[in-house]
């Protein structure tokens, strides 16, 4: 391998959903944790379960599966915990697995135009292509709010 | 990369909170945001029925000095499941009488963590944050997130004419211990 060819590899976390895998990159991921009690309360965000208790902060759990595969997790074996970006501002955020999770180096393939928002790129490993998730465009933040405000605006606004 | 730490957090003093449940659910309230607690039994008489189109949360309305007082129902604010309500929370410096079920206890809270940002719709406005309690995490309600400046314009256009609604209904009882 050249020099150059090394320097383009960079770190990933694959973790399963079901019957697929997903990559992360690894310096977005806090840690892999067990499952613990998830406390629920009132709130009104899809995809937010409630959250858990980690080191004495509390962490929201984004239960991504169903966006990714269309399913929602029946079982759960860990939760990998990823920082989520808001702006300057970085938050964990627990996501539900359903497998053993693996570090692997990898070559990151662009996204292209017709790729969802949440796809940061494409790898290929042990013969799948794999898209790299942006935990970002994934779970919900403010700007998910400020984009459904519109789309009412927008609904109200239709003669 | 780690995390920022968050945003507002409140180390050292500690705030005593009133733990109360509705619909089975555990929530918070600074004790010094509940003004008065009376049973739901004693307003009864006290109150008077008020209909705002499209707001289901509020049927009753209690008048206090020139002040309408209006009693949101717990269970329909949060979308929890229908539940009588036994007691109701004045809450201070607000137009709001809160319907519960019932208080758990009283606690002591010392750190009240932010609500993280992936929570992103209503809640930032009926949580203050997130307390975490004997292992357990309890959402601590903004005393002012019950009614927003646009509920209580509704309800005041739907207020009965004046003197229907009952006088000083909720004056009289004592302040939350």
């Amino acid at each position: 391998m050249t020099v150059s060819a090394e320097l383009d590899l960079q770190s990933f976390v694959l973790l399963r959903l079901g019957e697929r895998r997903f990559a992360i990159a690894a310096n977005q991921i806090a840690e892999l944790v067990a499952p613990s009690r998830v406390f629920r309360f009132p709130h009104r965000t899809p995809k937010i379960e409630g959250v858990i208790l980690r080191r004495g902060r509390i962490v929201p759990v984004c239960d991504v599966a169903e966006t990714l595969t269309g399913k929602r997790l029946t079982a759960r074996r860990f939760y990998l915990i990823a920082v989520r970006g808001y702006g300057t501002h970085n938050e964990w955020v627990a996501l539900p697995v359903t497998g053993e999770c693996e570090l692997i180096n990898a070559e990151m393939s662009a996204t292209s135009a017709s790729d969802a928002p949440h796809v940061a790129g494409w790898l290929s490993h042990d013969g799948d292509v794999i898209e790299v998730l942006n935990i970002d465009a994934l779970t919900p933040g403010p700007e998910d709010n400020l984009a459904e405000t519109a789309a009412i605006g927008a609904r109200e606004a239709r003669p | 990369m780690p995390p920022a730490a968050p945003v507002k957090s409140s180390p050292a003093r500690a705030e005593q909170i009133i733990l109360f449940r509705i619909s089975g659910q555990i929530f918070a309230v600074s004790s010094s945001s509940v003004q008065e607690v009376r049973s739901a039994d004693s307003m009864a008489g006290l109150t008077v029925e008020i209909t705002a189109p499209g707001l289901r949360k509020v049927h009753h309305v209690a008048q206090r000095g020139d002040k309408s007082l209006f009693v949101v129902n717990g269970s329909a604010h949060f979308g929890l499941a229908p539940s009588p309500g036994a007691l109701i929370f004045v809450l201070r410096k607000t137009r709001t009488a809160l319907l519960i079920d019932g208080i758990e206890k009283m606690a002591s809270m010392t750190r009240l963590q932010a609500l993280p940002r992936s929570f992103c719709h209503e809640e930032r406005l009926w949580y203050r944050g997130l307390t975490a309690l004997d292992q357990t995490v309890v959402p601590v309600v903004h005393p002012e997130g019950f009614l927003t400046s646009e509920e209580l314009a509704m309800l005041d256009a739907a207020l009965p004419p004046a003197g229907s609604a009952g006088e000083d209904a909720v004056e009289g009882s004592g302040p939350a211990q």
